[in-house]
């Protein structure tokens, strides 16, 4: 270890220079490390209440009838939770947080291309945020449409939806700055050799999410700006009674959001390319394919908006080719999980937390991308449309995919962002908590859905009550396990012993460089020759000292 | 700020050819190409709205066609005109900084904020003539007559008032780009904030030039 022990905790660079408080020091870094930190500690509180707000409508529904909530305030909670966890939490999500934090470390940059923009990128973020709040009070209280706003109900309806509108509006600016600001950071800042092929493959995820967020995340902008004006002056866009096509708003929200969840998903397929290596010792299976098949994810997901229509009265050969590109995705997902499965065969597998987590994610996001094939087909998605199926397949992926591969990089980088170790057995049975509580709490739903119990409904017939109710016990094994999670994790950060530069034996540039990193990440930069992931006999092929080793100024 | 003096950072590779480090704070291709890519997102914003308007264009084709004869083509014509000697003038400004005159780049640039005054000032009162006939959104009249109508005038609203809002983000950001061009930090050696927004500029007039047609010229 070099002889500075200064990190990035003790100094920062500051949009309006030097501050003597220390919370000023935080909101107006432009430290890319200092931003991710910011992100995902407003992330996770809202995760927090979005997670109460679900359990509070698991515990309505553990009965049917009445118990501790009205319709009206179910219906304002389920759209409370999907605006909370879909706007303010897993689209930000990864990019935001670990991709902030890791991708100028992963490429050799010290920093990121336009680190005031991301800055900004933060502020809009949090104006967001903060009207999402304040949109409860007002009036008749929070928009009661689900995290869709479907019109017309969403032109119509009396509770505050031109504030969730705008709300929902900055968090995708946000979500936009931040694209703009990686794929040229991508581009121009990457170490001296590295060229595409020999970036990390998490860069990679983290680059095919920033395209969706450029070509998708505008349409929903202005999307909603429409259903803004329609509410504020009646434009007609999406009024029947004016000869708009409310239809047109589903096609034109869902351009968006569907491509949004492979916006979600590429960057956490990046963290289990990372995790497989490192922990099986061994370079990864057809890295370029892993590579590309990114891009492919991103290039068809933005065409397949239409399953999601299969009701709405769309034609039936636009149904058929929606259904055909849908089936396309699950081609370059494949391919990435034989990729992983094919670098685990006949590794020496090193059974530490990430891995468990990466593992057990692979599970439950197979689950819930094989029956995202089974809505994919037209014929028996239209027996399957808005019931339970789809909420369980939609969480499967999501809360199963995105965010448990999401905890495996909080557990893979841990230690490069805190400095320090968690206790490697407890955050082993954390995720083992977790895995269990998530399947008790999801899988069930996939029957009551077959069995005809329909989404977003306050009340349920008496033959589903079974279904229901071991998924309310699911959902408390599911939130214990989120707060056990957070308790080791918090006990690693605080007592955890000192985790040193490369406590996992990988081989990207992050682990050459002391854990905090430094203010400014690299002294000396390598010129990249070498391919990530080389390990040779269970070992890194190179060991490198990138450490800032003076008090040096750059740029 | 960026300062062009820095010595750049060199590493070698094995054979000991050099090569420069990306000094992230005084990267004009890394300015230029984010400039792009945020021109990309305001043509997929754009785009979308092409899109609704093709849609009911192609449901209501009368209705838009009768709808357009109620269009200022005189108003219109000119603003186009207008809009387009801004360009010019606004790369007329870019190139007189590159050569050093600075002099006449504020020049230029003044007289673009002054073009783009008197579009917005026409546009002001051709959408008050508009109002003034009864054509805006939810008017009782307006709301008598066919859909197709009412969604040409919801759509053109939306459309030109999106537009003018970019004239006045282009203003303000000419005017901040006046106060750093005084204080030096804008200058031929650092040119790169000018000539982004002078593409911007070029952006909102080629927004312009399908806005008019769509609307002004389609009976």
């Amino acid at each position: 270890m070099s002889s500075v022990t200064k990190n990035f905790y003790d100094e920062t660079h500051t949009v309006f220079g030097h501050h003597k408080n220390k919370f000023l020091q935080w909101i107006f870094s432009i430290d890319h490390k200092r931003i991710g930190i910011m992100y995902a500690v407003v992330m996770f509180a809202f995760f927090a209440i979005a997670v109460i707000i679900a359990l509070l409508m698991r515990l309505e529904l553990f009965s049917p009838g009445q118990q501790i909530m009205s319709p009206e305030q179910y219906n304002q909670a389920f759209t409370l939770h999907g605006v909370i966890m879909i706007f303010i939490f897993i689209i930000p999500g990864i990019p935001a947080t670990l991709g902030n934090f890791v991708l100028p470390l992963q490429i050799g940059a010290r920093d990121v291309s336009f680190p005031r923009l991301n800055l900004f990128s933060f502020w809009v973020y949090v104006l967001g945020v903060v009207i999402a709040v304040v949109s409860l009070f007002p009036g008749n209280g929070v928009a009661d449409t689900g995290w869709t706003f479907y019109a017309p109900y969403s032109t119509k309806t009396g509770t505050n939806v031109v504030m969730a509108l705008t709300a929902a509006y900055l968090l995708g600016l946000a979500s936009i700055l931040t694209g703009i600001n990686f794929i040229a950071t991508v581009h121009r800042l990457r170490a001296p050799g590295m060229g595409f092929f020999k970036m990390p493959l998490f860069v990679w995820g983290l680059y095919a999410t920033s395209w969706i967020q450029l070509l998708a995340t505008p349409i929903v902008g202005i999307t909603l700006i429409l259903v803004i004006l329609e509410r504020v002056f009646g434009i007609g866009i999406f009024n029947p009674a004016k000869g708009g096509d409310p239809v047109l708003l589903e096609n034109l929200f869902w351009m968006y959001s569907h491509p949004a969840v492979y916006l979600m998903i590429l960057p956490a397929f990046g963290i289990a390319s990372e995790i497989i290596p490192t922990f099986c010792r061994k370079p990864v299976f057809g890295y370029r394919s892993i590579a590309i098949s990114s891009a492919m994810i991103a290039g068809i997901g933005y065409l397949v908006w239409g399953h999601h229509l299969f009701t709405s009265g769309q034609s039936d050969t636009i149904a058929l080719i929606f259904s055909f590109l849908t089936f396309l995705v699950g081609i370059p997902t494949g391919i990435k999980f034989f990729d992983w499965v094919a670098t685990m065969y006949k590794a020496s597998i090193d059974f530490k937390a990430p891995m468990i987590w990466a593992l057990g994610t692979f599970i439950t996001f197979i689950i819930g991308g094989v029956t995202g094939l089974i809505l994919g087909a037209v014929g028996i998605d239209i027996f399957l449309h808005d019931t339970y199926f789809v909420v369980a397949h939609f969480h499967y992926a999501i809360l199963g995919g995105v965010v448990s591969f999401m905890f495996a990089g909080i557990h893979y980088w841990f230690p490069k962002i805190t400095g320090r170790m968690y206790d490697d057995k407890k955050a082993k049975i954390g995720a083992y908590l977790f895995f269990i509580g998530f399947n008790v709490l999801w899988f069930p739903m996939f029957i009551a859905g077959n069995l005809g119990m329909p989404r977003r409904y306050f009340d349920y017939l008496p033959e589903f009550t079974v279904y229901h109710r071991i998924a309310t016990v699911g959902s408390w094994i599911f939130a214990a396990s989120l707060i056990y999670i957070f308790y080791v994790l918090y006990k690693g950060a605080k007592y955890g012993e000192k985790a040193g530069p490369n406590p996992w034996n990988a081989t990207t540039l992050e682990w050459q460089i002391p854990s905090p990193p430094q203010a400014e990440n690299f002294g000396e930069l390598p010129y990249i020759d070498f391919d990530p992931y080389e390990y040779k006999d269970g070992e890194p092929v190179h060991h490198m000292d990138l450490s800032i080793k003076e008090e040096k100024q750059h740029g | 700020m960026a300062n062009a003096t820095v010595e750049p950072e060199i590493v070698y590779d094995k054979e000991g050819n050099a090569h420069e480090v990306v000094d992230f704070n005084n990267d004009y291709e890394g300015a230029k190409l984010g400039f792009w890519i945020f021109l990309l997102t305001e043509i997929m914003i754009f785009s979308s709205l092409f899109l609704v308007y093709a849609f009911y264009f192609d449901q209501n084709t009368n209705d838009f066609v009768q709808a357009s004869e109620h269009m200022d083509r005189l108003l219109g014509g000119i603003n186009t005109f207008v809009l387009l000697i801004s360009t010019l003038t606004m790369g007329l400004s870019v190139i007189s900084l590159k050569n050093n005159d600075v002099k006449k780049s504020t020049k230029y640039i003044w007289i673009t904020i002054i073009f783009a005054t008197i579009f917005l000032i026409i546009k002001y009162n051709e959408w008050m003539l508009e109002i003034g006939e009864g054509f805006y959104p939810s008017s009782s009249y307006l709301d008598s007559l066919g859909n197709g109508v009412k969604l040409f005038f919801g759509l053109y609203f939306t459309l030109t008032g999106l537009h003018g809002v970019h004239i006045i983000v282009g203003i303000g950001v000419m005017l901040w780009i006046l106060g750093k061009i005084k204080k030096g930090e804008i200058s031929s050696l650092n040119f790169v904030v000018l000539e982004n927004t002078a593409l911007y500029w070029d952006f909102v007039h080629i927004v312009w030039i399908i806005v008019f047609p769509i609307f002004y010229l389609i009976y």
